[in-house]
């Protein structure tokens, strides 16, 4: 583990406030879900999921058959695609497009594939005006800050800490009520919207059969910025592919209750290409982003694959103990939680956060809530054996592999296991009350064990080991 | 562009060679129940108003028009070119605009309007939603700029729900640029998980059932 991603940890865990706000607004979340999936709510709910994942893996082992067809939709409405490889050919299809068009201001809907390759930076390095719209981003674009969760942008954020940002940053007077803070946003957002020369957007689903991208939302901000704008342009990841506009049929109703508990979000839209010949309003330029970014890694990889059929529900950040205690700012890369530590070793390698695949008690939660089915533990453990095989072949931890051996060794001859087992007993740290031990520290001396036990309360040592009790009986 | 290099990186990741052809895809799976119209618009209602929305059953055209001018109130409003709009006498209401083409102009009006008025193509009875197809007869900015929003729909327009609006429209990009599904007025839970409607779209959401 970095120290960084140790230090990052911490942090968290002594914030007692932000601790509050974590357990509070996923505790929130959890419930939302768990009423709309009941037998009521969602008859055919297991169902569903064992579909989405037939579908999503259909489509995902014939992914470039529906990405020629898509793309082939999209263009026979009159829309035009671009396949981007990396953070750096987005930024310039956008920069390109923007020169030629004199465009200056920018209007964002929410997308984490945006903040995946720092479009915004980018964007604003070359001295355009890049706004996020949807009101979590919004706040957090304020405070120069990344995304603390993939649907609720600014959970880590309480009322006071916003009233400070708007009053520092667009100079209104300190507002504490937070249908004021909103009605704020809306406002200065709204003349942004009327103003903007381009909206982008992200893509919650591709409908290859129909060349369409599909939005959900609930503020209507994706709505405004992609039919204000004259130019709209859509920026998604390739997996997000479905083949059949009535696949959504499956994925909408999964994808509402998995992350806010609703059936249907109040805004989804369906937009195929810019505005036709009749129709009123709407952009008259229409283009769809495909982007790899190291997904085709990904896919190469048959066992890992699956990561890739996540339609980023959040969900499993959620109802996972490691993020509700470590929060989404202590995790490497822009996702977080279970599925963040499945995406960032695969995209980004798996020396970029060793340590990122062991944060997990692999309890399985985010497996069993994932609504296209990801078995999320299982590729943990494998990228937590490549963790350890880079390692190895870096030459690194060695005092772990021989501490592994000796344990081996021990294990496979029953008398050193006793005599192993009398003196750890006869060594552990004791209390006088004969109660656990919390974090053990100052006593054990080896460094490697101090880090281990400072993490661990250890039980009190039996007066008797099983062996013996077993040879008394 | 990269197009030929991401396609053939997702070829060779796969496995697969250019134009090599797909076994069928999961059947599709639409499950649509039969339910009464009566029933429909009741769950159609009840689904509205759980989301702080308004319904009203209108008997007539006329008894629709009068509901919208008593929402109305004296506010001024923008409506859509729906035929059903006309056939309700909604444009003749005092301080509503109407038969609007022009991109520039309707997006004038609606950045002042207090309401917008529009129809809706079918309504989803299980989540209470209105679809809107965007067209010559519907623009995008009507239910979205005005703080109010007004529809007036069809009781033959009633579906069950999603599902079997998927099954009448299976390819909706075939008859418009924009179909968007509309559950309830604006809203978001950004800060503090505060509930706050009427962030970007509508915070009001006014219902006729004709």
């Amino acid at each position: 583990m970095s120290a960084v991603f140790d230090e990052k940890i911490h942090t968290t865990l002594a914030d007692g406030k932000l601790q509050l706000a974590i357990y509070t607004a996923t505790g929130r979340l959890i419930e939302k879900r768990r009423k709309a999936i009941t037998p009521e709510g969602c008859p055919d709910y297991q169902e569903l999921r064992t579909h989405a994942n037939a579908v999503k893996r259909h489509t995902i082992e014939h992914l470039d058959y529906y990405l020629e067809e898509f793309a082939r939709n999209v263009e026979s409405h009159g829309g035009k695609v671009a396949f981007c490889k990396d953070a750096e050919e987005v930024a310039d299809f956008v920069l390109r497009l923007a020169k030629e068009r004199g465009a200056t201001l920018i209007v964002k809907s929410k997308s984490m594939t945006t903040e995946e390759v720092d479009l915004n930076e980018r964007l604003e390095h070359h001295h355009l005006e890049s706004v996020e719209t949807d009101l979590g981003e919004y706040i957090i674009q304020l405070a120069h800050e990344r995304p603390y969760h993939i649907v609720a942008p600014a959970l880590h954020k309480t009322r006071e800490q916003v009233a400070d940002l708007l009053t520092d940053r667009l100079g209104v007077p300190r507002e504490t009520v937070i249908e004021k803070q909103t009605m704020i946003a809306r406002a200065v957002l709204r003349e942004k919207f009327l103003s903007a020369d381009i909206g982008i957007s992200g893509a919650n689903f591709l409908v290859a059969d129909s060349g369409a991208v599909v939005l959900v939302e609930n503020e209507g901000n994706a709505r405004l910025t992609t039919s204000a704008p004259k130019i709209h342009i859509a920026v998604a990841g390739i997996e997000k592919m479905i083949p059949r506009a009535q696949d959504l049929g499956v994925f909408l109703k999964l994808l509402g209750r998995s992350a806010t508990g609703q059936p249907l979000t109040v805004y989804t839209s369906f937009l195929s290409g810019p505005r036709r010949g009749d129709e009123i309003d709407g952009p008259d330029e229409f283009y769809v982003v495909l982007l790899d970014n190291g997904r085709t890694k990904v896919l190469a990889d048959r066992e890992k694959r699956e990561s890739l059929y996540c339609i980023r529900c959040g969900a499993c950040l959620n109802h996972c103990p490691v993020y509700r205690k470590i929060g989404g700012h202590s995790f490497p890369w822009v996702y977080s939680g279970p599925i963040g530590a499945i995406l960032t070793p695969q995209f980004l390698g798996v020396n970029h956060e060793p340590g990122l695949p062991f944060a997990s008690s692999l309890c399985g939660a985010c497996a069993e809530v994932c609504p296209v089915k990801i078995d999320i533990p299982k590729i943990l453990l494998e990228l937590r054996s490549e963790v350890k095989e880079a390692e190895q072949r870096q030459g690194a931890n060695r005092l772990e592999r021989i501490a592994f051996r000796i344990w081996a060794w021990v294990m496979r001859h029953p008398r050193v296991y006793e005599l192993a087992g009398m003196a750890a007993a006869s060594l552990a740290p004791t209390r006088d009350d004969g109660g656990w031990v919390r974090s053990v520290t100052s006593a054990i001396r080896p460094a490697p064990l101090r880090a281990w036990l400072s993490q661990r309360d250890l039980p009190p040592s039996p007066p008797k080991s099983f062996r013996q009790m077993w040879r008394e009986r | 562009m990269s197009r030929e290099h991401v396609l053939h990186k997702v070829r060779t990741a796969l496995g697969r060679s250019a134009g090599q052809p797909v076994e069928p895809p999961p059947p599709v799976h639409l499950s649509i129940a039969e339910t009464r119209i009566e029933a429909r618009i009741e769950s159609f209602c009840a689904r509205i108003e759980a989301l702080a929305g308004t319904t009203h059953r209108a008997e007539s055209p006329d008894d629709a028009r009068n509901y919208v001018a008593r929402v109305l109130n004296g506010r001024n409003a923008v409506a859509s070119n729906a035929a059903l709009l006309r056939q309700c006498g909604i444009p003749a209401l005092a301080g509503v605009e109407s038969g609007i083409t022009g991109r520039a102009r309707l997006r004038a009006l609606c950045s002042t309007a207090a309401c917008g008025i529009t129809g809706a193509d079918y309504a989803l009875a299980d989540t209470g939603t209105l679809v809107m197809l965007a067209s010559v007869q519907e623009a995008r900015m009507i239910s979205l700029l005005p703080p109010v929003h007004i529809a007036i729909v069809e009781r033959d327009r009633l579906l069950t729900g999603l599902d079997e609006l998927l099954s009448i429209l299976p390819r909706p990009a075939e008859q418009t640029s924009s179909m968007v599904l509309i559950t309830g007025p604006s809203r978001t839970a950004d800060i503090e998980q505060i509930l706050v409607r009427g962030v970007h779209g509508p915070g009001e959401i006014h219902v006729v059932v004709v």
